[in-house]
C-alpha cells in the first residue's frame, strides 16, 4: 500500500484486567482505511471486534500500538470521528430534530444554520415528517436513522458503526442496509462497519476484515467486489454467494476453534 | 378482568376503588351505630366528620394545616435543593460516591426518631427544630435515590456526549441531568410522602402548633373524634401533594408518554 491511508491502525493491543488475570482481547490488529472506504469488521461475538471500534472512537485507551487519523495519531474522542451506537442513544427529552441539532451545536453554526443542517439530514434517512416527534414515538428502524442522521450531519472524517442494526429485525435491518448504502454511495465517507452477520457486512462494504478468536487480530481481508451501486437483487447472484461463502468460512473456522471443535477438516 | 397482565376500563378501576372505601366506610358505620364498639375507642364516622366541620368553623384546622404545610416546604425543598445536587454528583463520580455515600449509608440507618431529643436540645421546639427532623428523615434517602436515579443514565449517551466532544462539564448539565431528571423527579415525590411521616413525628413529640399537636391536645381531652379526623385528614392531604407531583411530573416530562 503505497497510497496514504485515511486511518492506520498499527499493532493495536489492548488487555483487560479480569479476577486479577490480564486478558488480551486485541493482539497487533492492523487496519486501514482508505479515503471514502466503506469496509466493514466481522468476527464472532466477543472477538475484540467492538473494542477496537471504541479504541478507534477515542473511548477506550489501547494497551499497545497507535492510530493514524491523516497521518496524526489521535488521542481520546473528537469530533472527526463519528460513532453510530448498537443501543440507541437518542435523548428521550428531544425531538428527533433537537437530537440532530444537538450533535451541531459544537460545530460553531448559528441556530437557524443549525435547524436547516438537521432538516437536510433527517431528509436525507427519509424521516423530515418525523422532525418533531420524540424517540418514543419511533420505531426502532426509524430511531436508528436519525442516530446516523446525527452522526452524519457534523460531518465527521470517518463514521464508525458498531452494530448499528444489531437490535433490528430482519426485514427492517435489510432495509437499513439499503438505506445506508444508498446514502454512502451518494456521499461517500470513509466508514468502519462492525457486525456479527456475514450478509449485511458483504452487501454494505467494499472490504470485509476478518477477526480472529481473542486476543483479536485480523485474520483475512476479503475484498467485495460486487459492483456498485448495489440493491438486494444481487443477493441472489453467484458471485454474492461466492463471497458470501468466503467470509463465511473464515468465521465459521474460528467459531469452531472456539468452541473447541478444533479449525475443522 | 383478574388474569395475570388483563386490563380494565378506567370506569371500572374507579368503581372498584370506590366500592373499597364504601365497604369500610360501611362497616365502620355498623360497627359504630350497633354499639359493638365504645364511641372512647372508635366514634361513628358523622361524629368524626361533624368535629372536623366544627374544626373548620372556628378556623383551627385551616391554621394547623397552614403551619404543618408550611413546614413541610421549607424542610423539604431545603433537603431538595441540598439532594438533588449531591446525588447527582456522587452517582456521577465515583471520588465523590466514596466520600459520600458510604457516610450517607450510615447516617440513614440512624432511626430519625432518635433524633428528636438532641434536634430539641440543639433548637427548642419550634420550626426550626421541624425543619431539622424533616431534613434528617428526608435528605439523605433522597441522596441515596437520586445517586441511584443518576447511575441509571445510559453509559453510551455519556460516551456519545465524548465522541461530540463535550467536556465533562457539559456532559453532566446537557446529558446526564436531563436524563436522569424523571428519575429524579420520581424521587421527590416519594421522599415527600416520608416528610409527612417525620412532621407529625416532631409535632406529636413537641410543638404548639400544627396538624400533630393538634392531636396530642386531642388525646388529652379523649376526642377521639378529632384524632380520627386529623389523621384521616393528614392521609388526604399526602395523597394531594402526591397527586400533584405526579401531575406536574406529567407535564414536564411529556415526552416520555408521546409514544404510548
Amino acid at each position: 500500500m503505497s497510497q496514504a491511508r485515511k486511518v492506520e491502525v498499527r499493532g493495536l493491543g489492548k488487555d483487560f484486567a479480569s479476577r486479577g488475570k490480564v486478558v488480551r482481547a486485541l493482539d497487533g490488529a492492523e487496519v486501514g482505511l482508505s479515503e471514502n472506504e466503506f469496509v466493514s469488521l466481522i468476527g464472532t461475538s466477543g472477538c475484540g471486534k467492538s473494542t477496537l471500534l471504541s479504541i478507534l472512537a477515542g473511548l477506550q485507551e489501547p494497551s499497545r500500538g497507535a492510530i493514524l487519523l491523516d497521518g496524526r495519531p489521535i488521542e481520546g474522542p473528537g469530533r472527526d470521528r463519528g460513532l453510530v451506537f448498537q443501543s440507541y442513544t437518542l435523548f428521550p427529552w428531544l425531538t428527533a430534530q433537537a437530537n440532530v441539532e444537538f450533535a451541531l451545536r459544537g460545530n460553531g453554526m448559528p441556530k437557524r444554520k443549525r435547524r436547516d443542517v438537521a432538516r437536510a439530514h433527517l431528509r436525507l434517512v427519509g424521516l423530515e415528517s418525523f422532525a418533531d416527534s420524540y424517540p418514543t414515538e419511533l420505531s426502532g428502524g426509524m430511531k436508528q436513522r436519525v442516530a446516523i442522521a446525527r452522526a452524519l450531519a457534523y460531518r465527521p472524517e470517518v463514521l464508525l458503526m458498531d452494530e448499528p442494526f444489531g437490535a433490528l429485525d430482519a426485514l427492517t435491518r435489510q432495509v437499513m442496509q439499503e438505506l445506508l448504502t444508498s446514502i454512502w454511495e451518494q456521499h461517500k465517507i470513509t466508514v468502519l462497519f462492525v457486525t456479527h452477520d456475514v450478509e449485511e457486512a458483504v452487501y454494505v462494504s467494499d472490504r470485509a476484515l476478518v477477526m480472529t478468536n481473542p486476543p483479536g487480530r485480523i485474520k483475512e481481508e476479503i475484498e467485495i467486489t460486487l459492483p456498485r451501486p448495489r440493491s438486494h437483487d444481487m443477493l441472489s447472484t453467484p458471485e454474492f454467494a461466492e463471497l458470501y461463502g468466503r467470509v463465511l468460512e473464515s468465521i465459521r473456522s474460528e467459531s469452531l476453534e472456539s468452541a473447541g471443535f478444533g479449525a475443522g477438516p | 378482568m383478574l388474569r395475570i397482565g388483563g386490563s380494565i376500563s378506567t370506569g371500572w378501576f374507579l368503581a372498584i376503588a370506590g366500592m373499597v372505601f364504601a365497604a369500610l366506610l360501611g362497616l365502620w358505620f355498623l360497627a359504630t351505630s350497633s354499639g359493638w364498639v365504645q364511641p372512647l375507642f372508635l366514634p361513628s364516622p358523622s361524629n368524626v366528620f361533624n368535629s372536623l366541620v366544627d374544626q373548620a368553623r372556628n378556623g383551627e384546622l385551616w391554621g394547623d394545616a397552614k403551619v404543618s404545610i408550611y413546614r413541610i416546604m421549607v424542610g423539604f425543598l431545603v433537603a431538595s435543593a441540598m439532594a438533588v445536587p449531591i446525588g447527582v454528583l456522587i452517582g456521577t463520580y465515583r471520588f465523590w460516591e466514596a466520600a459520600i455515600e458510604p457516610l450517607v449509608d450510615f447516617i440513614r440507618y440512624m432511626p430519625v426518631v432518635a433524633f428528636v431529643p438532641l434536634t430539641i436540645l440543639w433548637s427548642g421546639t419550634g420550626n426550626m427544630q421541624k425543619f431539622l427532623i424533616i431534613w434528617i428523615g428526608t435528605f439523605f434517602q433522597q441522596v441515596l435515590l437520586i445517586m441511584d436515579n443518576t447511575k441509571r443514565v445510559p453509559l453510551d449517551f455519556v460516551d456519545f456526549g465524548r465522541t461530540l466532544g463535550m467536556k465533562d462539564r457539559a456532559i453532566l448539565a446537557r446529558i446526564i441531568f436531563p436524563s436522569a431528571a424523571p428519575g429524579i423527579w420520581d424521587s421527590m415525590r416519594i421522599s415527600l410522602g416520608w416528610a409527612w411521616t417525620w412532621l407529625v413525628l416532631a409535632e406529636l413529640v413537641a410543638a404548639t402548633s400544627g396538624l400533630g399537636y393538634r392531636i396530642t391536645t386531642a388525646q388529652r381531652f379523649f376526642e377521639t373524634d378529632l384524632i380520627i379526623g386529623y389523621i384521616l385528614l393528614l392521609g388526604a392531604l399526602g395523597l394531594f401533594f402526591d397527586q400533584t407531583m405526579k401531575f406536574l411530573g406529567r407535564r414536564f416530562f411529556r415526552y416520555e408518554a408521546a409514544g404510548r
